[in-house]
């Protein structure tokens, strides 16, 4: 069996059903692949023992260059490239530069995050998320089960792990 | 599936130890005053003949003719007009007046905190609102402290208050030497209506009208959230949305006339159209950086347990969110008057910038205020850690001090302004009395509203 094949798909008619049951199949030594929601569920992550994103460090990042891209940018083009005088001021002086720091700060930050989420999340042109069970988009909460990443326990063991966690149903999905 | 979570009342006890060590701040305060008072007697004994006022500034153009020329012109009035007070009675007054403007301005900002609660239907902050109200009743004693201090001390503080600026002609009808027209214009916003130079009747009625009915709003939404004890029913929560929503129009106009009346007016000549904002965004992130705490204090010692690292993490957003808001306001004010570089505008900066005892409070305003909330409080788990809660209030509190401190000091004082243990030792006996007054009413509520419909959204906030 490859990973990311074959799954075994626990479905949950509510959100106190799917927390409770994502406790008791973790408790039970199996491996979640993923949750599916229709609606975020609080508290979800930390009983799927997520760890903390860390899109703020790339965020802060590309902020930081983008505020030294900003300064290089304009003490090069008003300080020495084409120096010029306005209102009497220094060439290079600090407070006029800052409105357009600030900005491409925040576009380079915003710009950077959302890039680096799409990197990281695999999103691209032509890349089709994988439906689980339609129902999740609808009123289910859809838990997956890579049975590659469970080969300690039978298909049974872990259908039946999932009948007592809850599940009202549990179905078998293969990709190709 | 909403489970109800049954929580007990809470009642804080102000215990006379935290009493105690309240009295020994004010004592500290008290005795670094009169230290102060002994050291700047001798000093000003020792330098009296310096104190001419000499502005000892490296000045070229245009912004130093026009200090030179305003400095010169009040010399002159001085001169003329009675004997000036010593420099170190006129810096009891200015220290006096700033901080009475600042604590006013932390209690007013208890009760606006609550209004914005209440006409947002917040409900993460049913534990935070009664630290907040208990803040509103320092508004009564800055009120009666403000009008006191007016009444004694106007001169010394407000320029515009003196009769021979107004009228261009003597009574024998020679031409008044002392005629400002610039202030004369301005007349009618402090003297309506009666004539410049009498009696400031519209600037009383407003200090009198502000205060009054802020004080009233107080009263009122804290008797709707003590009816709500006695009472299970959403009705005085309704009520209390909109008594909040009629007080923020209010406090929208009232904030910002209060800012040109007690604070911009003492800079006569020169205005700027950001200052009401100016003042509000000052006093809403340090009023921000007490209620928070005040809420670390309670729960180091045992209380709301109802508060926890979420709750702390909103309160921490608010001071991160206005600590940028205060300096995008600064900037905004600091850009366009550095742009524009007309005399009679950059002339507050130049003062504020450029001369001895504020020029490092200055920077260091901006480094306090800014750089170090904006770099400390980042981190989501910075907002959620009591510990670095309780680093970063204080900075954000005695950097705002120094704000208000660098906005009176160098337009009434010049030159001779100054920081030392006199204006420490008021600032001590400041912060014991208002939290003396503030704890004591925190302790005549219980700690949050047990019927408060949002109770139940509060303990479940989750971010």
């Amino acid at each position: 069996m490859d990973a990311d094949k074959n799954f075994l798909v626990g479905v949950f008619d509510d959100e106190e059903l799917v927390i409770n049951g994502v406790r008791k199949v973790r408790e039970s030594g199996v491996k979640i692949h993923e949750v599916f929601s229709p609606f975020p569920v609080h508290g979800l992550d930390e009983e799927l023992g997520y760890k903390r994103t860390r899109l703020p460090i790339a965020a802060f990042m590309f902020g930081m260059l983008g505020t030294a891209l900003a300064l290089i940018m304009q003490m090069w083009m008003l300080g020495v490239d084409w120096p010029m005088i306005i209102g009497g001021k220094n060439f290079i002086s600090l407070p006029p530069f800052i409105p357009v720091t600030f900005e491409l700060t925040v576009l380079l930050a915003s710009l950077g995050m959302v890039g680096t989420f799409l990197i990281v999340s695999g999103l691209k042109p032509y890349a089709w998320p994988r439906q689980f069970d339609l129902r999740s988009t609808e009123d289910k909460h859809i838990m997956a089960i890579d049975l590659a990443l469970n080969k300690g326990k039978s298909k049974e063991e872990i259908a039946s792990i999932l009948k007592t966690a809850g599940a009202s149903e549990v179905n078998e999905k293969n990709f190709d | 599936m909403a489970h109800q979570v049954v929580i007990a009342e809470e009642h804080y006890e102000f215990k006379a130890e935290t009493r105690k060590n309240l009295f020994i701040l004010l004592i500290v305060g008290v005795g670094l005053f009169v230290l102060g008072v002994i050291l700047a007697v001798t000093v000003d004994s020792h330098h009296e003949e310096g104190q001419g006022g000499h502005t000892s500034l490296n000045t070229n153009g245009l912004v130093a003719s026009a200090q030179q020329h305003a400095t010169a012109a009040e010399e002159h009035a001085n001169e003329s007009h009675g004997v000036e007070k010593a420099p170190w009675i006129k810096r009891i007054i200015t220290s006096l007046w700033m901080n009475n403007v600042f604590f006013a301005g932390l209690g007013i900002i208890g009760l606006f905190f609550v209004a914005i609660q209440y006409a947002a239907q917040a409900g993460w902050s049913v534990g935070v609102k009664r630290v907040a109200l208990a803040m509103g009743t320092w508004i009564p004693i800055a009120g009666i402290l403000m009008l006191a201090l007016w009444v004694f001390t106007n001169h010394d503080i407000f320029h515009w208050t003196h009769d021979y600026l107004y009228g261009d002609k003597l009574d024998n009808g020679a031409p008044n030497p002392d005629y400002d027209a610039i202030i004369t214009k301005k007349g009618p916003f402090f003297f309506w209506p009666l004539e410049g130079g009498t009696f400031p009747i519209f600037f009383i009625f407003r200090m009198v009208l502000f205060f009054g009915v802020w004080y009233w709003f107080f009263i009122m939404i804290r008797k709707n959230m003590m009816a709500e004890d006695l009472e299970p029913t959403t009705s005085f929560w309704h009520k209390n949305v909109v008594l909040s929503t009629v007080f923020l129009i209010f406090f929208g106009i009232s904030s910002s006339i209060a800012a040109w009346d007690w604070v911009m007016s003492i800079d006569t000549h020169w205005f700027s159209t950001m200052f009401g904002w100016y003042v509000f965004a000052s006093w809403w992130v340090s009023g921000l950086a007490v209620i928070t705490l005040i809420v670390v204090y309670l729960k180091g010692a045992g209380y709301l347990k109802i508060v926890n690292s979420n709750h702390l993490h909103d309160l921490g957003k608010f001071m991160f969110a206005f600590s940028i808001f205060w300096t995008y306001i600064w900037f905004s004010q600091f850009l366009l008057i550095y742009y524009a570089h007309i005399p009679e505008e950059t002339i507050y900066f130049f003062e504020r910038m450029k001369t001895s005892p504020y020029s490092w409070i200055f920077y260091l305003n901006l480094i306090l205020n800014f750089v170090l909330p904006f770099l400390l409080l980042m981190t989501r788990d910075a907002k959620r850690q009591m510990s670095m809660l309780k680093l970063v209030c204080p900075i954000i509190i005695v950097g705002h001090w120094f704000d208000f401190f660098n906005m009176v000091t160098p337009g009434v004082m010049r030159q001779n302004g100054g920081l030392g243990f006199m204006e420490i030792g008021i600032a001590f006996i400041f912060i014991a009395v208002f939290l003396l007054v503030v704890l004591t009413n925190l302790a005549k509520l219980p700690l949050f509203g047990k019927n408060d419909p949002m109770l139940q959204e509060s303990l479940h906030h989750h971010i």
